[in-house]
């Protein structure tokens, strides 16, 4: 099972490359202003992430208008990808157990 | 913004390093979005909060990190691991279980409220510097010094219990009612003994110890109540059971199995008592008042009644002895000496962990570098250096608190049975925390040498091809590690030496008497059954001919006490002149002698060998001049150059004729010089008259090996008597060996560590050598080829050895010398500088050298010129 944190930088990071503020944005966005990561479990995660191989810091830079030199940006590899489908898969099922228990609304 | 620089110091500095920059950027939107003081100190508190909880977690994942990658590389390398982790468990055990001790006896206040506030008080006399005090003169005492909240007096009693129909005899304190109150204690059960409790005439009244409740009574809670009959003073007493006290009470000593209370009559306080010392007494000082206050009190009080009894009480003075420092010097030192030696192992440990972990820093420089050069920051390689070190320390340290909890009760005989504390230390919370700090130390210890090393210089050179390493600087730090591991290993080879020469001194010193092939025990004869000394007189001679009588038995007699047994007093005003007044004047010094009264056949069956006249004989019975057998000493202190046969003398009531010269006996135990000795007939005394030193020890020389006479022995006197009780049935080499047991059990454990010393540091020397020869290699085969000789090869290495070897037995002797000084008190008259152990001591440190030298110096004499410079 994947840290709720993890999953949220994976899954911001699925569309395109982001920095750490970015990451922060677009899971407020995401879930609606519900989750919303401070610094410290931000780059504590990537830090881990960046080890497990998760994601990577890349070097290409976005459009220049967009940039800002200090920042670094991260981007989802591979087995980060494989990681986040194999999470939402686990999630899924989990998801088919709760409404046949009847905890969840949809079909039985 | 600087409070939030601030907490970023929270965070280790390699992820500050990393992240530092673009949280505080983070920070800094957050604050420019919170307008208004109250979501600005909300933003405060949650990235406080955030910051602390955070920092936390990331320390913990790199220290998951670090020890996987620790465990992993020590996997690789299994052969280290197991060596570090011993030599850390060597180290810590032996220095956890030496504190235990050390702790148990010297540092631990004694198990009593406000204990630093209880003294001894004793009396001193010229020839006495601590004499028990006498009834009358502790009565005034009390009365008159303003200094204490209370005073307690106590003595030793046995008494026999008969229990399941076989007689029982304990060890226990006749006490006054006071004493238990002044120590402060309270009885688990029941109650203290009342003010009434210890006066003539009152009922018996008897407080169980914790173990005597558990071992005779079940630990039955209704014993509180209970009847018994208990001979005391040999008289038969009721006793009533009424309290029992807490496990951890002991008091005087740790053997004492009850309380009884002293009935103090006035009989007790008339003027021939007040010479009569047979009162220990503890004095609690009032809350306030210093010791050295309640000191000048006593001293005006002493001399307030010496002027009072100027006859009774010349000379006699009073002081005050912390109860808590009760602990013979003898005791202190030989603690302080273990603890020493304990330190001097952790110490040689810690140098050769150091040594051991340099050389793997200096051969794991490659991966140090490749670490730095991959952007490992400074902080991230000592961090993961100081992990496994302590890690290290860790497995060590735990192993090594196993060893200390093992060989704690094998130390319990270095405890005084004087002291009112359990006879055996157990490993507690104190010591485990000692421990555990200990480990720490010891990590950080011998962590911190590569630590330095790979923090001052992330050396790039490192990644060269074929850099070569160990430079110089770090050669001699190596070196100078090997060389304190030396001096310490020689002071302990020196002082277990000199222990062990202390030993061999005194179990040489003659006690006077022959130990082997004697079995001994005694028998308390009950009074008033035996007050007449014909009762006596009857049982002694049926017992001693029947057990002459069985095979294998060449002699046998009884004496009041045996030398070195478990009482060693028994002292009597001695006066030439027969004036009766000199004769009872125990003040003046020198003027005592031991007093033992002996069946014929005892001097035989000691093997004390008789100089001159004869032995106490059948015939000398109370109708006949009281005649006595006296030491040699006793001869050359009253009758120097005389024939002493036929010479007069007042001792112990009567008039007595010297018959007989024996040799002089070590009775009050091998290293203490004892009075001289008088041996009286056991017949010449009238009824009832000094019965406590009527003869009840047994003594049978035999051919046969004396514990299997035990039982049989046992039944002779069961068939002529079967209400005695039989106790300390013992051979006589036992009773002398137990003389030294604490001193053997010293000798071995000092030995122990000299030898895990010796060991550690020859491991160091052979470590330090192995490596520099491997490291120079390359330079041995270059000399070689160049046309250097073995013998110049064999000539590096082994001066090298050699200066290693001076560098380290030089200071340590003088080292050695200081310390044994220390503890001269302990050497039994072997002097510091004993030759012998000198030289054994040079020898063996030589010897060390040497063999850790062999493997390195046939490496270093093997390599082959090609090889080595193919490889350049």
């Amino acid at each position: 099972m994947l840290p709720p944190a993890t999953f949220h930088i994976l899954l911001a990071l699925a569309e395109e490359d982001r920095h750490g503020y970015a990451i922060i944005q677009d899971v407020a966005l995401r879930t609606g202003g519900e989750l919303k990561l401070s610094a410290g479990t931000l780059y504590r995660s990537i830090q881990r992430m960046l080890e497990q191989g998760l994601i990577v810091e890349t070097r290409d830079r976005p459009a220049p208008e967009d940039d800002d030199e200090r920042r670094r940006y991260y981007r989802i590899t591979p087995l980060g990808t494989t990681t986040a489908k194999a999470e939402a898969r686990r999630l899924s099922q989990l998801m088919k157990m709760a409404r046949a228990a009847g905890f969840a609304p949809g079909r039985a | 913004m600087r409070i939030y620089k601030l907490l970023m110091r929270f965070y280790p500095a390699s992820f500050r390093n990393e992240y530092g920059e673009e949280m505080r950027a983070l920070f800094v939107r957050r604050r420019r979005d919170a307008t208004g003081p109250l979501s600005a100190a909300l933003l405060w508190f949650q990235t406080i909060a955030e910051v602390l909880g955070n920092a936390a977690l990331v320390h913990l994942d790199i220290l998951r990190q670090d020890l996987a990658y620790t465990a992993r590389l020590l996997r690789r390398t299994p052969g280290f691991a197991v060596t570090a982790v011993l030599i850390v468990a060597l180290g810590i055990g032996a220095t956890t279980a030496a504190f235990s001790v050390t702790d148990f006896v010297l540092i631990r206040p004694l198990p009593f409220p406000d204990a630093d506030r209880l003294v001894k008080i004793w009396e001193t006399t010229p020839g006495y510097a601590r004499m028990e005090l006498s009834a009358p003169n502790y009565r005034d005492w009390k009365a008159a010094a303003t200094s204490f909240e209370s005073m307690g007096t106590y003595h030793s009693e046995a008494v026999t219990i008969m229990n399941a129909g076989e007689p029982r005899r304990f060890l226990g304190s006749s006490v006054s009612a006071d004493l238990l109150p002044t120590l402060g204690v309270t009885p688990i059960i029941g109650r203290l003994f009342n003010g009434d409790d210890d006066r003539e005439g009152a009922p018996g009244t008897m407080i169980l110890s914790y173990r005597l409740w558990q071992t005779e009574f079940g630990g039955d809670p209704t014993v509180i109540g209970r009847n018994l009959v208990a001979q005391v003073d040999f008289d038969d007493t009721p006793y009533t059971v009424i309290g029992v006290m807490p496990r951890e009470f002991h008091f005087p000593k740790s053997d004492v199995l009850f309380w009884i209370t002293t009935r103090f009559g006035e009989g007790a306080y008339q003027a021939q008592e007040r010479t009569n010392n047979w009162l220990e007494a503890v004095g609690r000082i009032r809350r306030g008042t210093t010791l050295s206050q309640a000191r000048a009190e006593m001293d005006v009080i002493a001399a307030q009644s010496r002027q009072q009894y100027p006859k009774e009480n010349k000379d006699t003075g009073a002081t005050l002895v912390e109860l808590g420092t009760e602990v013979s010097e003898r005791s202190r030192l030989l603690l302080l000496a273990l603890s020493g030696a304990a330190a001097c192992v952790l110490l040689i440990a810690c140098a050769n962990l150091a040594n051991l972990l340099l050389a793997r820093a200096l051969a794991r420089r490659r991966e140090l570098a490749v670490r730095t050069a991959i952007g490992a920051g400074r902080e991230r390689l000592v961090r993961q250096l100081m992990t496994e070190s302590l890690l290290l320390a860790s497995v060590g340290g735990a192993l090594g608190i196993a060893v200390a909890v093992a060989s704690v009760p094998l130390l319990a005989r270095l405890v005084p049975a004087t002291l009112p504390i359990a006879a055996s230390p157990s490993v507690d919370v104190r010591v485990l925390l000692f421990a555990v700090a200990l480990t720490a130390l010891t990590g950080i210890a011998f962590g911190l040498a590569p630590v330095l090393r790979a923090g001052a210089s992330p050396d790039l050179d490192g990644l060269r091809e074929g850099s070569r390493t160990g430079g110089g600087q770090k050669e001699r730090l190596r070196s100078a590690l090997v060389v304190a591991e030396i001096v310490a290993s020689v002071v302990l080879l020196v002082t277990a030496g000199l222990l062990i020469r202390a030993l061999l001194a005194i179990q040489a010193i003659d006690p006077g008497f022959k130990p082997d092939g004697v079995l001994t025990m005694r028998t308390e004869l009950p009074m008033p059954e035996y007050r007449a000394v014909v009762t006596r007189e009857a049982f002694y001679s049926r017992v001693l001919q029947e057990v002459r009588a069985l095979p294998g038995v060449t002699s046998a007699g009884y004496v009041s006490f045996l030398p070195i047994s478990s009482f060693r007093g028994g002292i009597f005003p001695v006066s030439v002149k027969g004036d009766a007044e000199a004769a009872n004047d125990i003040r003046t010094a020198n003027n005592v002698a031991a007093l033992r009264y002996v069946t014929p056949g005892y001097f035989d069956t000691m093997a004390i060998p008789l100089k001159r006249g004869r032995d106490i004989g059948e015939a000398d019975n109370r109708d006949r001049q009281f005649v006595a057998v006296v030491s040699e000493s006793f001869v050359k202190r009253y009758w120097p150059n005389e024939d002493p046969i036929g010479h007069h003398f007042a001792f112990a009531f009567a008039d007595r004729e010297v018959v007989g010269v024996a040799g002089d006996v070590r009775f009050r135990g091998l290293e203490r010089q004892s009075e001289p000795q008088v041996y009286l007939s056991s017949k010449q005394v009238a009824d009832g008259a000094i019965t406590f030193y009527a003869p009840k020890s047994l003594a049978i020389r035999t051919t046969v090996p004396p514990a299997r006479l035990a039982s049989t022995v046992r039944a002779v006197i069961r068939r002529t008597d079967p209400k005695l009780p039989i106790t300390e049935v013992q051979t006589l080499s036992e009773m002398v060996d137990l003389e030294t047991a604490s001193r053997s059990v010293q000798v071995r454990v000092l030995s122990a560590f000299a030898l895990i010393a010796f060991v550690l540091a020859g491991i160091g020397i052979h470590g330090l050598l192995s490596f520099a020869v491997s490291q120079r290699t390359q330079e041995i085969g270059v000399r070689m080829a160049l046309g250097a000789q073995s013998s110049d090869i064999l000539g590096m290495v082994l001066r090298r050895c050699l200066l290693l070897a001076l560098a380290g037995v030089i200071p340590g002797m003088a080292l050695a010398y200081a310390a044994g000084r220390s503890m001269e008190a302990l050497l039994a008259g072997v002097k510091p500088a004993d030759a012998p152990t000198i030289l054994a001591a040079v020898g063996l440190s030589a010897l060390m050298t040497v063999v850790g030298s062999v493997t390195p110096t046939l490496r270093a004499l093997r390599v082959d010129p090609i090889t080595a410079l193919r490889a350049e």
